[in-house]
């Protein structure tokens, strides 16, 4: 994608637009030559449509995109700043909201680091090594993306919950995982789970064995190796899946909203203020949470461009073809 | 049915691919454009086929404007170097897809297509394909399906781009004979891009050399290959030694040493006297314009090829010569040289 | 090793295995009995059926986009087709507090959309909109790279064969995207259906109306009916199971098909 454009000026690119959309209007003159100029330019490029058909094809891509995802994201700040800056910042600095941004800075910090972990030594079990129960253990990494996050959250409750299997025994013992702190955190891991690993398999499998076999002929222990030639390699793809882990799990919500319990200034993180205080019709103070969830949004989708960009360029040393 | 092709300019940025090109295709030809890569052949052949557009000049196909057309509309067979077959379709469907996508009006019945399917797959011997797709198949037949596609629409032409250029060496030598062959089955006016000079001689009745963007010389194979029009035409087709000379009043000087040979009417100033490796008659020490030391000698079927340093001038001038084998040369003699035939030309800035 | 895979099963493994178990303590009468109860059952058909509907909507749109954005050049189409993955990065809460403000009675879209009659917030109509929300860009992401890969020369082929653009279009250039385009539907239509967040605000939540199967796991499990939410639970995690499987399928059809050259 990007490269195609990388090398065209801004003024070329309004040029190709300005014929792409039949702006570009000639004189009517010097009959048979022009004619015959027009008939080639109009089928010139052979790849694409007729102008009009052209046109409506931009036309609809764009109001769609601009109805279904660049107003909802409009919406999100102008109501936060509806009543102006100082409502906006008065609302941040709510204890409440306060206690929500500390709460979900910590559930990512842990589940973070944890699916950091594991998923670096789960990619590396992938792509390094061939055992069975390999397909199995791919499709149980996928799982938590295709599970509605409803039904990642009522796991846990099944399992921790008043009357799930290890209800009565946690309740005896005074431990509490549901409805606090552990138990938002372990089904934020759940859903987050397959990010890292996901980003590191294909990049893993890509790069094969060589090097590390290398390292290790010449001498290098298994972490030297580890630390030294895979991990070098992996580390774009590692940021990249870390990002999009970092940002589900700032933003998740179905499944955390079920093990929460909503005790108002312990366990809600960000995203189940945004819904309380949305119910409660307090809507500046609902927004201004959500646009800084929205931010994130915004930071991770651009620090994800770049990161791609960066892949790309790690996959053909050689630069680019195009 | 003819090509004629009058004063195409196309040009890609300030890159001219094409410079000022005219050309006539007659009615029946197979024609080679021969050149290097980035000699134009290509765009040249797009062009024709309306799948490119020059800045300006005119193209007509039979007398009729064809830059009034678009590729759908001109009649005319594609085969790509890279075969371009639709993977989603079968061999079958491939080859009739030209047939179904005809204007409704004009559009042959289901069971004219088949059978004109049949016919063409009879044609390029891969009957027995139909039902594959194209990805099972070798890239040799993969080939020969995107011929048939071509001749299914009765083309009145058909341009073929490299169409060997994917295939390996053993396959290629195949389809040429095979190409020729069905051209003087089928008689179709075709045209191919090539740039191997060895497939364009073979298989062309006329050859057309491009360079940079022109055309160098329009002749048979033997024509192109004994009486090369220019330098480049000399130097690109068959294998030449070339000597730095210097043209002066008739004469003609090699490190200033004159050469007993005429200058044919070449203009004086620094020039390139070319001699085919073949066209170098041996003889003993100081009989012919040239003299060298043998320096190795391989010998292989009725030829000896022969690495000949030589003598005076500045600096070693190491060329290679083929010879009979009627008398075996060894590395060391000091044996002199005389061009046969030769062509001088002038250097150009 | 043996610790990732310890870590997968108290991460993943166990917590499903209690979900089959916990199904295991019904019988199945009882199973039968509450997914054809009619709440539960208007459930389900509310989330496939609006999640097929949007699924839909998405492959149109979202091949109109994927056309635009790699056929064509206009000013900020670099930016437009970053945009297209919003859906994927924007908390679902967000997203679903934000198209409610859009589209509520008073909301920028709302407001004109009321005065034609047409009522979108709290209605199906607003669960279907969240789902085409939320599902844009499964079809975009995966049919661009399809197309941007795609053969030129096929389409030159096409046209020297007297191919017109139309039939180049829906005879070449679409069925090759075919695998790609099933599986983008599939993925949109996967997420659609377990989506919970962007749509519980927009969707008015009533019984039998507009309450989709997530909310109603919720609501059961805040009634402590653990078994009827478990119940509802494992008929759809099945359902993703089915589709997981067809997208792999169709994925593997794709490359002995079509295989890369």
């Amino acid at each position: 994608m990007s490269t195609q454009t990388s090398f065209v000026t801004p003024a070329a690119r309004l040029q190709a637009y300005a014929s792409t959309a039949d702006l570009a209007v000639s004189p009517p003159s010097a009959r048979k030559a022009s004619d015959r100029v027009r008939q080639a330019a109009a089928s010139r490029d052979l790849r694409s449509e007729p102008g009009p058909i052209r046109f409506i094809i931009i036309a609809l891509a764009l109001s769609f995109l601009t109805i279904f995802v660049v107003l909802p994201l409009v919406v999100v700040f102008a109501s936060a700043f509806s009543k102006g800056i100082n409502a906006y910042f008065a609302a941040l600095a709510e204890p409440e909201a306060l206690s929500a941004i500390k709460l979900t800075l910590l559930v990512a910090a842990i589940s973070v680091s944890l699916n950091l972990v594991f998923g670096v030594i789960a990619a590396w079990a992938i792509a390094k090594f061939d055992f069975t129960g390999k397909t199995f253990l791919i499709t149980l990494i996928d799982l938590p993306f295709s599970v509605s996050p409803v039904i990642s959250g009522l796991v846990f409750v099944l399992l921790f919950g008043a009357q799930g299997y290890w209800g009565t025994w946690l309740q005896a013992n005074n431990i509490h995982i549901l409805f606090a702190v552990p138990g938002i955190a372990l089904a934020t891991i759940f859903v987050t789970f397959p990010f890292v690993a996901r980003s590191l398999i294909p990049l893993m499998q890509e790069q094969g064995t060589q090097e590390e076999e290398a390292a290790i002929s010449l001498g290098a222990s298994g972490l030297q190796t580890f630390f030294r030639v895979t991990l070098p390699n992996i580390k774009w793809g590692l940021l990249y899946g870390v990002l999009l882990c970092n940002a589900r799990a700032m933003g998740e919500f179905g499944a955390v909203s079920v093990v929460s319990g909503h005790i108002r200034g312990e366990t809600n993180t960000m995203p189940l203020l945004v819904e309380i205080l949305y119910n409660e019709y307090q809507f500046v103070a609902s927004f201004a949470i959500a646009s800084l969830l929205a931010m994130l949004a915004l930071i991770t989708l651009v620090v994800k461009t770049v990161l791609e960009q960066r892949l790309d360029e790690g996959q053909t040393p050689e630069g680019r073809s195009e | 049915m003819t090509i004629e092709v009058k004063n195409i300019v196309k040009k890609f940025g300030s890159f001219a691919a094409l410079d000022n090109v005219d050309l006539k295709v007659g009615k029946g030809e197979l024609l080679a454009l021969l050149g290097p890569s980035g000699s134009g052949k290509t765009t040249l052949l797009r062009i024709i086929a309306g799948l490119d557009w020059p800045d300006a000049g005119e193209v007509t196909i039979d007398g009729e404007d064809a830059l009034g057309h678009g590729a759908s509309e001109r009649h005319v067979g594609f085969v790509f170097q890279h075969y371009a077959l639709f993977r989603h379709m079968t061999v079958f469907e491939n080859v009739a897809f030209g047939l179904r996508v005809q204007p409704r009006a004009v559009r042959k019945d289901e069971a004219t297509i088949r059978a004109r399917v049949k016919e063409l797959l009879d044609l390029v011997q891969l009957d027995w394909l139909a039902n594959r797709y194209p990805s099972q198949l070798s890239g040799g037949q993969r080939q020969r399906i995107a011929l048939a596609r071509a001749l299914a629409i009765e083309p009145r032409i058909l341009l073929l781009d490299e169409p060997f250029g994917a295939l390996d060496a053993k396959v290629r030598k195949e389809l040429r004979q095979w190409l020729r062959s069905l051209h003087s089955e089928i008689h179709v006016t075709s045209i191919f891009v090539t740039h191997d000079q060895e497939e364009a001689l073979e298989v062309a009745n006329r050859v057309v050399v491009m360079d940079k963007g022109r055309i160098e010389q329009i002749g048979t194979p033997g024509d192109v290959y004994d009486n090369p029009a220019t330098a480049f035409v000399h130097g690109f087709i068959g294998e030449s030694i070339v000597l730095p000379v210097e043209v002066a009043g008739g004469s003609v000087r090699l490190g200033g040493r004159p050469l007993n040979i005429a200058a044919d009417g070449a203009a004086s100033g620094a020039s390139k006297l070319f001699v085919r490796r073949h066209d170098m008659q041996i003889g003993p020490a100081g009989t012919g314009s040239l003299e060298g030391a043998v320096r190795h000698v391989r010998s292989f079927g009725p030829i000896q090829r022969a690495e000949i340093a030589l003598s005076g001038g500045e600096g070693k001038t190491v060329i290679e010569i083929d010879a009979p084998r009627d008398r075996e040369l060894q590395a060391g003699e000091i044996i002199s040289l005389q061009p046969r035939r030769y062509r001088i030309f002038a250097v150009q800035e | 090793m043996g610790l990732t895979l310890t870590w997968l099963s108290v991460i993943i493994l166990i917590p499903l295995a209690g979900l089959f178990l916990k199904t295991l303590e019904l019988s199945p009468i009882q199973f039968w009995e509450i997914l054809t109860s009619r709440r539960t059952l208007n459930a389900l058909k509310i989330s496939f059926g609006l999640s097929f509907a949007a699924a839909c909507v998405n492959l149109v749109m979202g091949t109109i986009i994927v056309w635009a954005l790699v056929r064509y050049r206009f000013p900020g189409r670099r930016l437009f087709d970053a945009i297209v993955d919003i859906p994927f990065a924007l908390p679902t809460a967000v997203a679903g507090v934000a198209l409610t403000q859009l589209f509520a009675q008073k909301g920028w879209l709302g407001a004109p959309l009321a005065e034609l009659g047409i009522k979108v917030a709290f209605t199906p109509i607003g669960i279907f909109i969240a789902m085409v929300f939320i599902g844009i860009p499964f079809v975009v992401r995966t049919v661009q790279p399809v197309l941007i890969d795609l053969d030129p020369e096929i389409e030159e082929a096409a046209a020297s064969l007297g191919a017109n653009r139309w039939h180049t279009v829906f005879r070449v250039i679409m069925p090759s995207l075919i695998p790609a385009l099933l599986t983008g539907f599939a993925l949109a239509f996967a997420r659609a259906v377990g989506e919970y967040g962007s749509v519980i605000f927009i969707a008015g939540n009533l019984p039998n109306v507009s309450e989709i199967a997530p909310l109603l796991i919720v609501i059961r499990l805040s009634e402590f009916r653990y078994a009827d939410a478990t119940a509802i639970a494992v008929v759809m995690l099945l359902a993703s199971f089915v589709i997981i499987f067809a997208v792999n399928r169709l994925q593997r059809w794709a490359q002995t098909r079509i295989p890369a050259h």
